[in-house]
C-alpha cells in the first residue's frame, strides 16, 4: 500500500489549532463566556464549595476531616432515611412517569378534544407552594378527610405511601412538560413505515414510540428523582414517622441550628442526585438529532377505542388535580375547615401579615427571576452550545448541577457565601436582587436543558451562514435564532416566574426585612396556626400564576402570528418531502 | 446581549445600597404575626425615632437564620424568641449583656442570671394537651387529664407530639418530661408514650392543628395555638396536664452587631415596659413582670400549673438528649 | 499552471485532528479561477472538514488557506469572501425568501434601495422572484437549494462552497439541479468547490476532481483522468465500475491470472508479488475482435443484462472461477459478438486498457 504521506503523519500533527485573528466579535464571545461562567462560579460552584467544606468543620470552625460523615453513617436512624430516600423517589419517579406518559401521549398522539384544556390542568400543581397541595392532601385523604369521611376507607396518607402519592401529584407537570416534548418530535416517516409493514399498534408502540421517546423518559426520570429527593415540603406535612434525608437537613439546620452536620447530610444528599445526573448523561450521549430535517410531523390519528380511553384518563387525572385545588380554594373561602362551612371572605384580609406587599414583592421577585433566568439561561446555553472553548463541558456540567442541589442548602449556601464579611458580593445580602439569583440558581437546570433541546434542534449551520457573510453572531442570535426558539424562551420565561411564585426552602434563608415574600407568608401563616389564610394567600398565588399563563398565551398567539408565520405555511407543498 | 448584561448588574448593586438610616434597628423575631402588628402599633407611637425592619421567622427557621449569619450578623437585636435558643446564641458568643432599664422589674426566674444579663424573658408558653372532642365522640376516646393518662392503649395512634430534634417546644416537652421524672424513669415513660404516637411533627405548633383539624385525637403542643385554634371554631378542649405543663420562655436580647447602638437598646428598654408588658399580658399566660391580668381561658395562677424548667440544664444536655431520643424514636 | 496570477484556492500542507482522531494529514492542492473543483470521496474521508477550513468555521491544526495569493488561515469566516450553501441548506425558517437573499448584504449597511435591487436580481437569476416573499417551509427542495445559492451569491463573492448540495434529493430533482447549478457556475464563472460523495456527481460537474481518502488526497485531475487513470486501486474501485482480478507479478508490465498471462500497463512490484488487475467493462473485448487479440482468452458467459444503450455481460474467464468480470457491448454488436447466456466467447483484456496495482483486489 503506497499512500502518501500517510505514515507517522499522526504524530507531526501539533495538538494546537491555528488560531483565527482575535477579532471584536472573538473578544466578545469570550467575554460573555467570562461573564456566564463568572455566574456560575460565584452562584453556583462557590456556594457548594462553602457546603463541602463546612461539612469538614466541626461546630467551632476546627478541621475534622471526615468525623462528622462517620457520625452520620453510623447513626442507624439517621442512615435508615438514606434508604427510605431512595425508596420514595424510585417509587414516585416510576409512577409519575408512567402516568405523565400516558397524559403526554394523550396529548400529543391522539385527537383528542380539549387538549388545551387538559394540558393547562395537568399544569396547576406547579402554580400552588407545595405546602398547600400537602395540606390538601390531607384535607382530602387524611384521618379526618372528605374522602376518608366519605367512603369510610383510610388510605394511610401519613407515611411513604402519602409521599409518594403527593410528590405525583406535585411532580407530574414536570414530567409531563418533558414527556410532551418529546413525544411531539416524532418522525411520522417511521410510522408510515411501520404500517406499510404491517406491525401492529403494539407493536409499533414498541418498536418505534418507545426507543424515539427513550431520552425523554430518562430525562422525566432524572428530574422527577432529583425532585423528590430534594424535597422536603412534603415530607414535613405528610411524612408521619417515616424520615426522609431532606427532612434530616431540616432537623439539623432548623432544628438544632447543626449546620455542619446539616451540611454533611447535604453533601450525601448530592450523591444520589449526582448519581441520577450522570446517568441521564450517558444515556444522552447514546441519542442525538432524533428529527433530522428530513423528518415530516406526525399528526394526531383518530383511534377509536383507545382514544376512548385515554379520553377517560385524562379526564380521570384532571379531575384529580381540580378537586385537589378545590379543596384549596373551599377551604380558603369557608370559615374553619372541615368543622365550619359557613363562607367568609375574612380570611383574605391578611392583617397579621401587612396585608398584600408580600404578594406585590413576589410578583416583583416572580417577574425579575424571569427576565433575568430567561436571559441567563438561554444565553448560557447558546455560549455553551455554539462558542467553542475548552471550558464548554465544565461549564455545562455546572449549569445542569444546581437541579441536584435541594432549595434550603442553596439557601444555606448562600448565606455562607454572600454574608461573610469579606465577600465581593456581600452587599447582595439582603436585597431582592438575592432572592431572584437564588431563584434563577434554584430553577436554573430545566430552563437551561430546555435552551439546549431548542438550540439543538436548530441548524448548527446558522452560525455559519452568518459568519460566511461576515454577520456579527449576535445579530444571526437576534434575527434567526431568538425568533426561533421564542416559544421555548417564552415557556422558560413563564417556568421561572410560576417557580419564583411559589417556592419557599431557598428562599426563606434569604428574605430580609422589607423583602418579605408571598410563599414565606404561607409558611408563615401555617406555622401560626393560620392555615385558612395561608391557603388563601395560596389561592392568590395560583390566581396570579393563571393570570400570567391566560396573558401569556394571549401574548404568544399575538407573537405567533407576526414571528412564527412560517411555522404553518398557508400555501405551497410541503417542506422537504 | 452586552446592553442588557450591564442593565442586569447595574440593577442589581442599585438594589444591594439602601442607605443606612440612622435610628434603624433590625430585629429579628419569632412572635406571631398577629401580635406583632398589634405591637407595632404602640412601637411607633412611644419610639417614633425608629425605623424598625423586622424578619419574622418561626424560632426554628430564625435561630438557624441568625446563627448562620454569625460571621456577618444582620440583627441588632432579638426579640421573643425561645430561651432554650437564647441560651444556645450566648453559650455561642453572639449575645451582648445588656441591662434594659428596669429590668430588675422582671422575675428572677426570667432573665439571665448574669449581670447585665444576655437574654431577658418576656412572656412564657406552656405545653398544652388539644383534644378534638368531635374525635373523641366518635372514636369514644376518653378526655386525658394527664401525661400518664397518654400511655393508655386506648389512645394508641391517636397522639401526636413535636420532634424535639427539629422543634424548640418539642424539646420544651421532653427535657420538662426529663426533668420532672429524673432520667432512667423519664425515658422509661417517653417510650412507652412513643407506642402511642401516630408522628413526630416537625413544628411545634402541627400536633394542635392535626387535632384542630380532627387528623389526629391529642395533640401535644401549647397553650397559645390551642386558644386560638379554639377560637377559630374548631371543637378542641385545652388541657393543662396534671402532673404540670412544662414551659418554655420567650426572651430579648442584644446582639453583638447591636453593642453599640442606641436604637436596639431604645427598643429592648421599650420591649419590657409596662406599655409593652400589658400588651404581651393580652395573649400570654404570663409575662415577666408581675402584676399584669390573665387572658380568657388560661390558668390564673402560672405557678400552680407549670413545672419549673431549668433552662441551664435543659441547654447543656441538649445533644445528649437529642441523641438518645434519635436512637430510640426515630426509624 | 502558467498562469502569472496566484490561484483562487491554495491549500499548503493542511493537516487536521479532532482529539486522537486524524481528519486530514498533509493535504496540498490549488484551486485556479473560474474552475469548479470537487473534493470527492467516501464518508469520514475528510472532504467536508477540507471545504470548513477552506471556509474558516472549522480551524486546522496546521497548514495554510490562500485566496487569490492572500493568506487568510488567521481571518475569521466573514473576511474570506465566499459564499457557501450547506447540506441542510440552513435556511432561516423564520424569513421570508427575500430576506434570507438579503441578509449578508443588510449586515453591511448597504442602502435599502440597493438591497431589494440585487435580492431581486438573484432571484431572477435563480427564476425564483415569484416566491420572494414566501417562506422557506413553503417551497420544495430544489427551491430551498436555489433560495440557499441566491444567498450565498448575494455578497458577490469571488468564491462558492457546496456542501453535498445534492445529497438527500429525489434523483430526478438531483439531475435537473446539477444541471442548473453547472450553468450558473460557467455563467458566473465563478471559483467553486463542491464536496460530494456521489463520484457521477463529480464526474459530470467538476472541472477537476480532488479524490480524498482516508484524510489525504488520492489523487487530482480531470474527470477524464480520474477515470481514465486511477492512480490507486481505492480511486479505480471509488469511480465509474471497475473489474478487478487477483493476479501474480511476473515484472514490470506483465502478470498472471490462473493460467493467463497478461500484459498490462507497467507497475514495478517484485516479480512473484501479488497485484490486482483492473479494466473498465468498456475496455474488454469480446468476440472476433477478440480472436487476434493479445491477453484474450475463453470465457463462458454467466449472465446479461439489457441495459437499454448497452448490455452487460458477466463472463467467467477459464480458470479464474469466482471472479467473474463485466463486459459492456453495444447495442448493436451484441449479435456481432455472438454472446448467449450459458455459450462460450473468447474475451480479450487490451493490455494499454489493463492497469495493475500492487496489493490483493478489494473485496467484493
Amino acid at each position: 500500500m503506497s499512500r502518501r504521506g500517510r505514515s507517522g503523519a499522526s504524530a507531526a500533527i501539533p495538538d494546537a489549532v491555528v488560531g483565527l485573528r482575535t477579532d471584536a466579535e472573538q473578544w466578545l464571545r469570550w467575554a460573555l463566556l467570562a461573564l456566564y461562567a463568572g455566574f456560575l462560579y460565584a452562584f453556583v460552584l462557590a456556594p457548594m464549595v462553602q457546603v463541602a467544606w463546612r461539612s469538614l468543620l466541626d461546630g467551632e470552625g476546627g478541621f475534622v476531616a471526615l468525623a462528622n460523615y462517620l457520625r452520620y453513617f453510623r447513626t442507624p436512624a439517621i442512615a435508615a432515611s438514606i434508604t427510605n430516600s431512595l425508596v420514595v423517589s424510585s417509587a414516585a419517579m416510576v409512577v409519575t412517569v408512567v402516568l405523565a406518559f400516558v397524559y403526554a401521549y394523550a396529548l400529543t398522539r391522539v385527537r383528542l378534544p380539549g387538549r388545551g384544556a387538559f394540558r393547562l390542568l395537568a399544569m396547576l400543581p406547579i402554580f400552588a407552594p407545595s405546602l398547600v397541595q400537602g395540606i390538601a392532601f390531607v384535607y382530602v385523604f387524611g384521618n379526618n378527610g372528605v374522602f376518608t369521611r366519605l367512603t369510610g376507607v383510610n388510605i394511610g396518607v401519613y407515611g411513604a405511601k402519602g409521599i409518594v402519592m403527593a410528590e405525583v401529584f406535585y411532580c407530574f407537570p414536570h414530567a409531563m412538560l418533558i414527556l410532551v416534548a418529546a413525544l411531539s418530535a416524532a418522525d411520522a416517516r417511521l410510522y408510515d413505515a411501520a404500517a406499510t409493514l404491517g406491525a401492529s399498534r403494539l407493536r409499533t408502540f414498541r418498536t418505534v414510540t418507545l426507543p424515539s421517546v427513550r431520552y425523554g423518559v430518562m430525562s422525566a426520570c432524572f428530574v422527577v428523582f432529583t425532585l423528590v429527593i430534594t424535597d422536603f415540603g412534603i415530607p414535613k406535612v405528610i411524612g408521619g414517622k417515616y424520615s426522609v434525608m431532606a427532612t434530616e437537613i431540616y432537623n439539623q439546620v432548623i432544628g438544632q441550628q447543626n449546620f455542619t452536620m446539616g451540611a454533611t447530610v447535604s453533601v450525601v444528599l448530592l450523591v444520589p442526585a449526582l448519581l441520577a445526573f450522570l446517568v441521564d448523561r450517558l444515556v444522552q450521549r447514546r441519542q442525538y438529532a432524533l428529527v433530522t430535517s428530513a423528518a415530516r410531523p406526525l399528526v394526531p390519528g383518530g383511534g377509536g377505542a383507545a382514544r376512548w380511553a385515554l379520553l377517560v384518563y385524562c379526564t380521570a387525572v384532571a379531575a384529580a388535580v381540580v378537586g385537589i385545588y378545590a379543596v384549596i380554594v373551599t377551604s380558603s373561602l369557608v370559615a374553619r375547615w372541615p368543622y365550619d362551612f359557613s363562607p367568609t371572605l375574612r380570611h383574605y384580609t391578611f392583617d397579621t401579615i401587612g396585608g398584600y406587599t408580600p404578594l406585590l414583592n413576589s410578583v416583583e421577585v416572580a417577574a425579575l427571576t424571569a427576565v433575568a433566568g430567561t436571559l441567563i439561561t438561554f444565553g448560557g446555553a447558546y455560549l455553551v452550545e455554539r462558542c467553542r472553548s475548552p471550558f464548554n463541558g465544565a461549564l455545562y456540567m455546572l449549569s445542569i448541577l444546581p437541579v441536584s442541589i435541594p432549595g434550603m442548602v442553596l439557601g444555606l449556601a448562600y448565606i455562607f457565601t454572600f454574608n461573610a464579611p469579606d465577600s465581593p458580593l456581600n452587599r447582595l445580602y439582603g436585597t431582592l436582587a438575592i432572592l431572584v439569583v437564588s431563584n434563577v440558581v434554584h430553577y436554573f437546570t430545566v430552563p437551561f436543558l430546555t435552551a439546549t433541546t431548542a438550540l439543538k434542534q436548530m441548524d448548527p449551520e446558522f452560525e455559519s451562514v452568518g459568519a460566511s457573510m461576515g454577520v456579527r453572531f449576535y445579530r444571526t442570535v437576534w434575527r434567526v435564532t431568538v425568533p426561533i426558539a421564542l416559544p421555548a424562551i417564552v415557556g422558560i420565561g413563564m417556568y421561572f416566574f410560576l417557580n419564583a411564585m411559589v417556592t419557599l426552602s431557598a428562599v426563606v434563608f434569604l428574605v430580609a426585612p422589607g423583602t418579605e415574600l408571598a410563599a414565606v407568608a404561607v409558611l408563615l401563616l401555617d406555622d401560626a396556626g393560620e392555615t385558612a389564610q395561608a391557603t388563601a394567600m395560596s389561592v392568590l398565588i395560583i390566581l396570579i400564576g393563571l393570570g400570567v399563563r391566560t396573558a401569556h398565551a394571549v401574548a404568544l398567539r399575538g407573537v405567533t402570528r407576526r414571528t412564527q408565520a412560517w411555522r404553518t405555511g398557508p400555501s405551497g407543498p410541503p417542506a422537504r418531502g | 446581549m452586552r446592553r442588557t448584561w450591564i442593565l442586569l448588574l447595574s440593577a442589581i448593586v442599585l438594589a444591594a445600597g439602601p442607605a443606612l438610616a440612622r435610628d434603624t434597628v433590625v430585629i429579628y423575631t419569632a412572635l406571631e404575626p398577629e401580635q406583632i402588628t398589634d405591637y407595632m402599633k404602640a412601637v411607633r407611637r412611644s419610639l417614633p425615632n425608629l425605623d424598625v425592619k423586622m424578619l419574622r421567622l418561626s424560632t426554628g427557621d430564625i435561630s438557624a437564620r441568625f446563627m448562620a449569619e454569625k460571621d456577618n450578623m444582620q440583627a441588632d437585636l432579638i426579640w421573643g424568641v425561645g430561651a432554650t435558643n437564647m441560651l444556645v446564641f450566648k453559650n455561642a458568643g453572639l449575645l451582648e449583656p445588656y441591662a434594659p432599664k428596669g429590668f430588675e422589674r422582671v422575675q428572677p426566674l426570667f432573665r439571665d442570671a448574669a449581670n447585665p444579663p444576655a437574654w431577658v424573658g418576656i412572656d412564657i408558653y406552656m405545653s398544652a394537651f388539644c383534644f378534638n372532642t368531635e374525635v373523641a365522640k366518635r372514636k369514644n376516646l376518653p378526655r386525658p387529664t394527664s401525661w400518664a393518662d397518654l400511655t393508655k392503649p386506648v389512645y394508641k395512634n391517636e397522639v401526636v407530639m413535636p420532634n424535639p430534634n427539629s422543634s424548640g417546644t418539642g424539646y420544651l416537652s421532653v427535657a420538662s418530661i426529663l426533668q420532672r421524672m429524673k432520667e432512667p424513669e423519664g425515658w422509661a415513660y417517653l417510650d412507652a408514650l412513643d407506642k402511642n404516637m401516630a408522628e413526630y411533627t416537625k413544628s411545634g405548633s402541627k400536633p394542635c392543628k392535626d387535632a384542630a383539624a380532627g387528623e389526629r385525637a391529642i395533640g401535644v403542643s401549647f397553650e397559645y395555638v390551642a386558644m386560638k385554634m379554639k377560637k377559630d371554631g374548631a371543637p378542641l378542649e385545652m388541657i393543662m396536664p396534671a402532673e404540670g405543663s412544662g414551659y418554655e420562655m420567650e426572651a430579648n436580647g442584644l446582639t453583638r452587631k447591636g453593642k453599640d447602638s442606641a436604637a436596639a437598646k431604645q427598643f429592648l428598654d421599650w420591649a419590657i415596659s409596662d406599655e409593652a408588658m400589658a400588651l404581651y399580658a393580652k395573649y400570654f399566660a404570663a409575662v415577666s413582670v408581675p402584676g399584669f391580668p390573665v387572658p380568657e381561658g388560661l390558668p390564673k395562677d402560672v405557678s400552680k400549673v407549670v413545672y419549673p424548667n431549668d433552662f441551664d440544664w435543659s441547654a447543656r444536655n441538649r445533644e445528649r438528649i437529642l441523641a438518645e431520643w434519635q436512637k430510640r424514636y426515630q426509624k | 499552471m502558467a498562469d502569472p496570477r496566484p490561484p483562487a484556492v491554495a491549500l499548503e500542507g493542511i493537516a487536521k485532528k479532532f482529539g486522537p482522531v486524524v481528519a486530514l494529514r498533509d493535504v496540498s492542492l490549488t484551486v485556479a479561477e473560474g474552475e469548479f473543483a470537487c473534493f470527492l470521496g467516501p464518508s469520514g474521508c475528510g472532504k467536508t472538514t477540507l471545504l470548513r477550513i477552506v471556509a474558516g468555521l472549522e480551524r486546522q491544526n496546521a497548514g495554510v488557506v490562500r485566496l487569490a495569493g492572500r493568506d487568510v488561515s488567521r481571518l475569521p469566516p466573514g473576511e474570506r469572501s465566499y459564499g457557501i450553501v450547506f447540506q441542510s441548506y440552513a435556511l432561516f425558517p423564520n424569513l421570508t425568501v427575500a430576506r434570507n437573499v438579503a441578509y449578508g448584504l443588510e449586515a453591511r449597511r448597504a442602502a435599502r434601495a440597493r438591497v431589494a435591487a440585487r435580492v431581486d436580481e438573484l432571484l431572477d437569476l435563480v427564476h425564483l422572484r415569484a416566491h420572494r416573499d414566501r417562506y422557506p417551509a413553503q417551497l420544495s427542495g430544489g427551491e430551498q437549494q436555489r433560495v440557499a445559492l441566491a444567498r450565498a451569491l448575494a455578497p458577490s463573492p469571488t468564491l462558492l462552497l457546496l456542501d453535498e448540495p445534492l445529497s438527500a434529493r429525489d434523483a430526478r430533482v438531483r439531475v435537473a439541479l446539477r444541471h442548473e447549478i453547472k450553468t450558473l457556475q460557467r455563467r458566473l464563472g465563478l471559483t467553486t468547490i463542491m464536496v460530494t460523495h456521489d463520484q457521477e456527481e463529480a464526474l459530470t460537474m467538476a472541472d477537476r476532481i480532488v479524490v480524498m481518502h482516508d484524510g489525504a488526497v488520492e489523487q487530482i485531475g480531470t474527470p477524464q483522468e480520474i477515470y481514465d487513470a486511477p492512480s490507486s486501486l481505492f480511486v479505480a474501485r471509488f469511480v465509474g465500475h471497475m473489474n478487478f482480478l487477483p493476479a501474480t507479478s511476473l515484472g514490470p508490465g506483465e502478470s498472471r491470472v490462473a493460467d493467463l498471462r497478461l500484459r498490462h500497463r507497467p507497475v514495478a512490484p517484485d516479480a512473484g508479488g501479488a497485484v490486482t488487475l483492473a479494466i473498465r467493462p468498456e475496455d474488454v473485448v469480446l468476440g472476433p475482435a477478440a480472436r487476434e487479440a493479445a491477453n484474450r482468452g475463453p470465457a463462458r458467459v454467466a449472465a446479461l443484462q439489457f441495459l437499454g444503450g448497452y448490455t452487460r455481460v458477466t463472463l467467467e474467464l477459464a480458470g479464474v472461477p469466482g471472479r467473474p468480470i463485466d463486459c459492456d457491448v453495444a447495442a448493436g454488436a451484441l449479435p456481432e459478438a455472438g454472446v448467449k447466456e450459458g455459450g462460450e466467447v473468447v474475451a480479450a483484456l487490451p493490455p494499454d486498457r489493463l492497469r495493475a496495482y500492487p496489493g490483493a483486489p478489494p473485496a467484493r
